[in-house]
């Protein structure tokens, strides 16, 4: 584990992002004391300039609501839209793709079809359309996030069972009676968890990012106040208050850029020898 | 090339027809009557028009009745009727492709142009601060919300600087014709062809410095070094040319993301193209425009991929000789 860490450490980008993940992290847990009201609320006089005078430090909105307010109740919104939907896009794409590389023949033929399928639908308007048409919701957004990002999981695990599966270990399992599924359960799958989880690391930072997108074209929960409902409603009104969109958007990219440099740096710690292999 | 490119159309059209199913099962999946998901009403339509638009679509039929009557209607370029718009929702997007394939098309070619280009100078700037430094802008570009930073844009080069125009595809009422109207196009396609190019240019330059670096320590290179060719004509026709392939690859794999990122820099810049089309879709709830543009989204997408699995093969020989 210190080897971990060392190997991590040793990627200053990686920490930083840590940093701000942990900033964002505590934000989001302490922003009911901080801000016990709702972030809906009116508080102030609408159109406050940022650091004034008074208790709206990044200013107000066009409905007098308090900016500081909505980011940080915002953030738990965007992480836990970032986790939870790469959660399930992970229990979609991990039994794909380990099925379709280790059972091979038909079995693969059929799921790389459907994966294929998936990955070449334009994922952010069959995003749009999922939300659309199964109405705004929190549950809504999360699903179709994960439908729309699980194509490079499957791609990801069947290939790493492909390589695998020809091992000497593998065979020896297979030998001693266990089943296909017990074999890729408890052979194959913990031996494909590190690339699993720096992939992960970057689905976050993507799913943050859609999710944000999801609700600055007005399909966000309607009852969840989230960092890009305020960019979206600060969008009329860019001209004469640039502060109600600037700051969300500041929020999301320090967040999804910790995402990413954490990803950078669990790649370095964990494929020691594929850490050039970026994109 | 005339058996791969009857393959990939016969692929297609079967993804094609694939989507159009999904479409009909979305319709009749979504909570509430499928007649009214068709009307796009909130609940206060007509009666008299829901039994109309029932039998109309056959919704008292049984289940594959429906689908095949949905699925041939859209294979003949029937996309359905758009109450809202008061026009077949064909002749809409028909009238809105335009703009979306200047704009796409244009920052595409700008993303990949500047991507590969500063891929290579970070390349052979291994190390050095040019090479941190282009590497640190990719990995900011790359994290920026593509919508966010189109606002930004607007507000830095529009409202401040007043540049360049903020809103629409050209000036309305203007009289312009010929050289003219190109140039107001033109510059109004320069705030959303940039933002929406650069968020992809991030990746190109990523990928292109990594494959460049990779390409460099093939055994190949050492022999044209060895040989003694100039650095530059080694860089350029020895590595570059091999380093690019994934790069094409990338930008293949790219098609549908720049489909979404088009439906968000038209939603900021007003731009008339099939994305904005789609956001005044969901405004009004309009689930038969929505339906629409997502199947022709996709259809460009597929488009896409096959200029650029050609493009692949002019670039890498070896493909065409097996």
């Amino acid at each position: 584990m210190s080897e971990f860490w060392k190997a991590y450490c040793r990627n200053r980008g990686a920490v930083v992002g840590l940093v701000i993940l942990a900033v964002v992290l505590i934000l989001s847990i302490v922003a009911p004391f901080w801000f016990p009201g709702s972030p809906w609320d009116m508080v102030q006089m609408p159109f406050l300039p940022p650091f004034q005078e008074g208790d709206a430090i990044l200013g107000t909105d066009t409905l007098g609501r308090d900016i500081a307010s909505g980011l940080a109740h915002g953030a738990y919104v965007s992480l836990l839209v970032g986790f939870v939907s790469t959660l399930v896009s992970l229990a979609i794409g991990i039994p794909i793709g380990a099925a379709a590389g280790y059972f091979g023949g038909w079995v693969d033929d059929i799921l790389s079809r459907i994966t294929e399928f998936f990955q070449v639908i334009p994922a952010f308007a069959f995003a749009i359309v999922l939300v659309a048409i199964f109405q705004p919701s929190i549950t809504s957004i999360i699903v179709a996030i994960a439908v729309v990002s699980w194509p490079p999981v499957a791609r990801l695990l069947r290939g790493e069972v492909m390589s695998l599966k020809h091992r000497e270990f593998i065979e020896a399992a297979a030998l001693s009676g266990q089943s296909g599924f017990t074999i890729i359960w408890r052979q194959i799958l913990p031996n494909t968890i590190s690339p699993v989880i720096v992939l992960s690391s970057m689905m976050v930072a993507t799913a943050i990012l859609t999710e944000s997108a999801l609700d600055f074209m007005g399909l966000g929960d309607p009852n969840i106040m989230s960092w890009g409902y305020i960019i979206g409603a600060g969008r009329t009104v860019l001209q004469q208050a640039w502060w109600i969109s600037f700051f969300p958007g500041v929020a999301i990219l320090l967040t999804v850029l910790a995402f990413n440099l954490i990803g950078e740096g669990l790649n370095d710690a964990l494929n020691p020898r594929l850490s050039k292999r970026r994109d | 090339m005339l058996r791969f490119l009857l393959g990939r159309l016969v692929k297609i059209v079967l993804i094609l027809l694939a989507i159009t199913v999904l479409n009909f099962c979305l319709i009749h999946m979504a909570p509430g009557d499928p007649a009214l998901v068709m009307a796009g009403e909130a609940g206060d339509a007509d009666p008299k028009f829901l039994a109309q638009l029932r039998t109309q679509f056959g919704l008292d039929q049984p289940f594959y009745v429906q689908l095949w009557a949905y699925v041939s209607h859209v294979l003949m370029g029937d996309l359905g009727y758009s109450y809202r718009q008061q026009m077949p929702v064909s002749t809409l997007i028909l009238q809105r492709l335009p703009a979306t394939l200047i704009l796409s098309i244009t920052a595409f070619a700008l993303s990949l142009g500047l991507g590969v280009l500063a891929g290579v100078v970070a390349a052979a700037r291994q190390g050095r601060w040019s090479d941190s430094l282009i590497s640190a802008v990719a990995l900011l570009f790359y994290a920026t919300p593509l919508f966010w930073m189109a606002l930004m844009a607007v507000l830095l080069f529009s409202v401040q600087l007043d540049w360049l125009p903020a809103f629409g595809y050209e000036q309305a009422a203007s009289g312009l014709h010929g050289l003219a109207r190109a140039f107001d196009i033109a510059r109004h396609l320069v705030l959303p062809a940039t933002t929406l190019g650069l968020f992809f240019m991030a990746t190109y330059v990523r990928i292109t410095r990594a494959s460049m670096l990779e390409v460099n320590r093939l055994d190949f290179v050492k022999t044209a070094r060895a040989k003694g060719l100039k650095p530059s004509v080694i860089q350029r026709r020895h590595v570059l040319r091999n380093a690019i392939l994934p790069v094409v690859t990338l930008a293949g794999l790219h098609a549908g993301q720049l489909v979404g990122g088009a439906v968000l820099i038209e939603t900021v810049f007003a731009w008339p193209g099939i994305g904005r089309l789609m956001f005044e879709a969901l405004q009004s709830r309009d689930y038969n425009t929505l339906l629409g543009v997502f199947v022709v989204s996709s259809a460009l997408v597929l488009l896409f991929n096959l200029i650029t699995d050609i493009l692949y093969r002019i670039v890498d020989p070896r493909i065409r000789a097996s």
